[in-house]
């Protein structure tokens, strides 16, 4: 077993070389809505139970549809209000299930991720072509339905194998947001080719706050906008990402929908801000920044440091 | 072992079941609520028992006791409710004019007649709780005892009530695969443990239709009070936010929509918190657009105005 996932160099706040987004923006800002697909009556054996009650788990099941039927319109309709373009972290088989949200994606110009084809099917255990097999089959679906070539993978339910990020690049993936050590991209040292890490957050992700722990929406967005005006400060010196993670059955509720709006007042209040896709940071990112970096961990790490 | 996790035989156009199809809310045919109102405000009060012999979960509902056999504590915290929160909150609606529909656990029917007596005094309506929160319907529960669970429920509430009982909330929104069906063959019309929608939808089961009801979840005092343990000031404005967008999607997509607001006996039949239900009933009910409704009222207005096939 691994003491350390291995896939990225300790590179300090405090001296690492500058982010410069474009037209001198400050933040990246990006959206990850997970638009999921859970099923009622999933495969055993997969490490962990997927739901906390015995088939069938009819209100858990009946919570995560809330998302497909009501929540994600509401999401919808709050980022066009705002002319924000979102990066769906995507499970496929929503474009089997679900193509009327697909379709209204593709009107948006979002941006599809591949979130694996189930977030009840996990990657955990798999075998690297069994692996390989389920990514193949997700960019394959989405490109089907979208037309779009998928760049950006996050896995299902947050599951993992030790060696999932080498597997990645052969399916055109450039970035994996499955670790958030950072508030910048980060690359991800893979067996061949080239992978970065996007910043994605588990601190204020809605599941999380609103879900799990329960709070209010409007203190959610508060979290929101703090993490926004801090990295709002820094990115004068560095430029930053801030990323604002979102389920629609969990922000696209009705007594809830409301904060988003109000973070969305926000944020497009600002000055010094690129409204990016994921896909846009990363290539910005590879285009200026990657062989940058790459070379100064090298030397640091040569130097001793 | 790993061999079944690449291999999908529900992925499909539509959903992963049958019991009922896939649509976006925002899509659907308008609806109409009487007098053009905009909001059914329907209430629910549920009224259990909870056995402290309770057999252990495969579920547990939210609420259920958890101190360990026998909770003295938990059970009657939970008893608070049927010997003083209900009739407080009965005292409440009574003085703003509104009905309820109670789920009612069988058990209270036949342990506390006299809550039966004050409700169909007042005309509520009674829903079929369930025997009571140590009988929970899972999918680990015979066919044969489930069917019975829902006969027995069915015949003491209507017995009891003098009433045919149209409706059912299953204890902890929990169901086998059964147990859609079975309400349907024993002459159910509706099922309030789906938590997926706005507005109701049909089902469809092997012994008929069934109209599934958006009864809430997510700002239930069960979930906001207990559950997060928020304050009654949280509870109160994310309520008022429910109705607030609610009824401004009513107005924009000029089809009505329902509130639901799940209030129990021992949560906010409380004194601490029995103020803040009577000022969210007011603040809600003053609104000239709201139409006071039972489960019954609501599901047999939307099952006129959507004869569709499923």
């Amino acid at each position: 077993m691994l003491t350390e996932p291995g896939r990225y160099d300790y590179l300090p706040l405090i001296d690492r070389p500058i982010i410069r987004w474009p037209n001198g923006a400050r933040v990246a800002f990006w959206v990850a809505p997970n638009i999921e697909f859970y099923e009622i009556d999933p495969p055993d054996g997969q490490g962990r139970p997927l739901w906390p009650r015995p088939y069938p788990d009819v209100l858990n099941y009946s919570l995560r549809d809330y998302g497909n039927r009501a929540g994600v319109w509401r999401v919808m309709e709050a980022l066009e209000r705002f002319g924000i373009r979102a990066s769906v972290s995507l499970n496929a088989a929503i474009c089997d299930h679900m193509p009327d949200i697909i379709d209204e994606c593709i009107r948006l110009k979002w941006e599809l991720f591949s979130h694996g084809i189930y977030n009840t099917r996990l990657i955990s255990g798999l075998s690297e072509d069994e692996v390989r097999q389920m990514v193949a089959d997700s960019v394959e679906t989405i490109k089907w339905h979208s037309g779009q070539d998928v760049v950006g993978w996050l896995a299902p339910a947050i599951s993992a194998t030790e060696t999932f990020f080498d597997l990645l690049p052969e399916f055109g993936i450039k970035y994996a947001i499955d670790m958030v050590p950072d508030d910048q991209p980060v690359p991800i040292k893979v067996r061949r080719g080239r992978l970065i890490s996007i910043p994605y957050s588990s601190e204020i992700n809605d599941i999380r706050v609103m879900g799990v722990r329960g709070y209010p929406a409007d203190k959610w967005a508060a979290m929101i906008k703090a993490c926004f005006d801090q990295l709002h400060r820094e990115g004068a010196d560095n430029g930053m990402v801030v990323c604002m993670p979102l389920h629609p059955f969990v922000i696209g509720q009705p007594h809830r929908i409301a904060a988003l709006h109000e973070v969305l007042q926000h944020v497009t209040s600002y000055d010094g801000v690129w409204f990016a896709t994921a896909r846009e940071i990363a290539d910005w990112y590879y285009e200026h920044h990657y062989d940058e970096v790459v070379r100064f961990q090298a030397s640091a790490k040569a130097s001793g440091a | 072992m790993t061999a079944d996790r690449l291999i999908y035989p529900h992925r499909r156009f539509g959903l992963d079941h049958d019991w009922f199809v896939h649509e976006s809310t925002f899509k659907r045919g308008p609806l109409v609520w009487p007098e053009g109102k905009r909001i059914a405000l329907w209430i629910t009060v549920p009224i259990e028992f909870f056995p402290l012999d309770a057999p252990a979960p495969p579920v547990r509902p939210l609420g259920g006791l958890d101190r360990g056999y026998p909770d003295f504590w938990s059970y009657s915290n939970r008893d608070y409710g049927t010997r003083i929160g209900v009739y407080r909150i009965m005292r409440v609606l009574d003085g703003l004019g509104l009905r309820a529909s109670a789920t009612v656990n069988a058990t209270v029917a036949t342990r506390f007649p006299r809550v039966i007596d004050e409700i169909t005094r007042r005309n509520w309506e009674i829903v079929a709780g369930g025997i009571d929160m140590g009988h929970v319907h899972h999918g680990k529960l015979e066919l044969t005892a489930e069917r019975e669970l829902i006969q027995r429920t069915r015949d003491t509430l209507s017995r009891s009530s003098g009433k045919h009982v149209a409706g059912w909330h299953s204890p902890g929104h929990s169901e086998s695969a059964n147990t859609l069906m079975l309400l349907a063959e024993n002459g159910f019309e509706y099922v309030t443990d789906w938590a997926n929608d706005d507005v109701p939808y049909m089902m469809k089961t092997a012994a008929g239709l069934l109209c599934a009801m958006p009864l809430t979840y997510e700002w239930s005092d069960r979930v906001l009070l207990v559950h997060y343990n928020l304050t009654v000031e949280d509870y109160e404005a994310q309520v008022l936010q429910a109705f607030e967008r609610l009824h401004a999607e009513a107005e924009r997509l000029g089809s009505a929509r329902i509130l639901s607001l799940s209030i129990s006996p021992w949560i906010l039949g409380y004194p601490h918190r029995i103020g803040t239900l009577e000022r969210v009933l007011r603040k809600i009910s003053d609104n000239g657009s709201v139409w006071h409704a039972t489960g019954l009222e609501i599901a047999d207005a939307f099952k006129k105005q959507m004869p569709r096939a499923i």
